[in-house]
């Protein structure tokens, strides 16, 4: 066919032209959208440490577990670990919970050194609005009735919503939400229980527990 | 082309071939966003940009290119606007960017954008391209905004909730009619009867205009 070269060079012009666009903008942006995602991440993680003062950047001293593992989830843990004057002070979990309404929620669990929860934050979710999304902060004070609880309080057999016979509210309309979120901290609880000294202490670098 | 027929190109886009409510163009983010006023203004501006430049680029180029290859070229051309434009929203307005999500990248595919390439601005100078774009663009986001504002009042109570989003500041909780709301409004059903509401509310008024036009 006769012109096919104007009409390749015509495309092969305009997608260069469009390239070079592209990676303009990528080069002038890249830097400013790292430092937001940066700045998200540590603001999202923030309000489950309940106001404790810490050193540096949650983010600093991440630990990332495979699976498998023993915390709630298929998927990788990341475990962020937060010190205080140099020292241990808290460990932030960011699990899956399985047996939602609608898919995964992700939900991050605060735990200080002593054990008690320092505070809980749904990061993602797909759960009906109005009903199951409750369990974020910004919605209704559900997470809130964890702060400052511990495995002695409740104990174990507790740490269930109260139509589960546990101690813990539920919500109004929905139940299963709830249920997979208060799980998912109950087996966070218990693994922190397990593994404390080796969860604070282990270098970033390390590979498995 | 005299002030009066850019005037004509806008009140064209703005309302008698409304892409939203006449032409029934780019629905599904019309459909998925428009939960509050502020996710529907920032996908009605986003969606502006990039028409009113498409239509421009497009019209600057159309001399050198040929009818066979004029489709690839319009994808290539918005998807690369589109994807300027989601980097500098990513850059600027990232709370925006969140609460968008995958609708900035989807704008490529708003076939609103590429109807106005091929019906208007492959055919027609520089200037009525950028005014067609402009009073299309407007037209979309405008409805945008309507059904945001709508819904948000209905299904939440609140009226401009997260503005801080696109104005940045501290967090602003807008204005709180009622406690709570009609919940349906925010689910994808109150998308479609409040689009069916919209489109409802033209035709009678076009009709009314029709009806006092003849008497």
């Amino acid at each position: 066919m006769p012109g096919i070269t104007i009409r390749g060079i015509t495309l092969a012009t305009i997608a260069a032209i469009c390239a070079t666009l592209v990676a303009a903008t990528n080069h002038l942006t890249a830097a400013r959208i790292a430092a937001n995602e940066q700045a998200w991440l540590e603001k999202s993680l923030e309000p489950a440490l309940g106001g404790l003062d810490y050193d540096g950047s949650i983010t600093a001293a991440k630990l990332v577990l495979e699976p498998p593992h023993d915390l709630p989830g298929d998927d990788a843990v990341i475990i962020y670990r937060v010190y205080s004057g140099g020292a241990p002070a808290a460990a932030l979990f960011a699990v899956t919970a399985k047996g939602g309404y609608a898919g995964p929620i992700r939900v991050l669990v605060g735990i200080g050194a002593a054990g008690t929860i320092t505070g809980v934050r749904i990061l993602e979710h797909r759960e009906t609005p109005g009903l199951g999304d409750g369990i974020e902060a910004s919605r209704s004070d559900w997470v809130h009735q964890f702060d400052s609880r511990s495995l002695g309080d409740p104990p174990v057999a507790g740490w269930h919503l109260q139509v589960d016979g546990g101690e813990f509210d539920q919500l109004t309309g929905a139940s299963v939400t709830p249920r997979a979120v208060i799980k998912a901290i109950r087996e966070t609880l218990l693994y922190f229980d397990a593994h404390r000294e080796k969860i604070l202490t282990m270098p970033a670098t390390a590979e498995a527990l | 082309m005299t002030p009066g027929h850019f005037i004509d190109r806008l009140q064209t886009g703005l309302w008698r071939e409304n892409p939203g409510l006449v032409q029934l163009l780019g629905l599904c983010p019309l459909l998925a966003v428009t939960t509050t006023f502020v996710n529907g203004l920032g996908l009605g501006v986003a969606t502006l940009v990039v028409l009113t430049c498409s239509n421009v680029l497009v019209s600057a180029t159309r001399r050198w290119i040929l009818a066979e290859i004029r489709v690839p070229i319009y994808v290539l051309i918005i998807a690369s606007l589109v994807t300027c434009t989601e980097l500098i929203i990513k850059a600027w307005f990232p709370a925006l960017d969140r609460s968008l999500g995958i609708f900035i990248p989807l704008i490529v595919t708003n076939c609103a954008i590429v109807a106005r390439a091929e019906l208007f601005a492959s055919r027609n100078g520089i200037a009525p391209s950028f005014f067609d774009g402009l009073g299309m663009g407007a037209g979309f986001a405008l409805l945008l905004m309507a059904i945001g504002f709508f819904r948000e009042l209905v299904g939440k109570g609140s009226l401009f909730a997260d503005f801080h989003m696109l104005f940045g500041g501290k967090t602003l909780a807008g204005l709180v009619v009622v406690d709570g709301g009609w919940l349906l409004a925010v689910l994808p059903p109150g998308a479609f009867f409040s689009l069916a509401l919209a489109v409802a509310l033209k035709n009678y008024l076009d009709g009314k205009r029709d009806a006092a036009g003849r008497t």
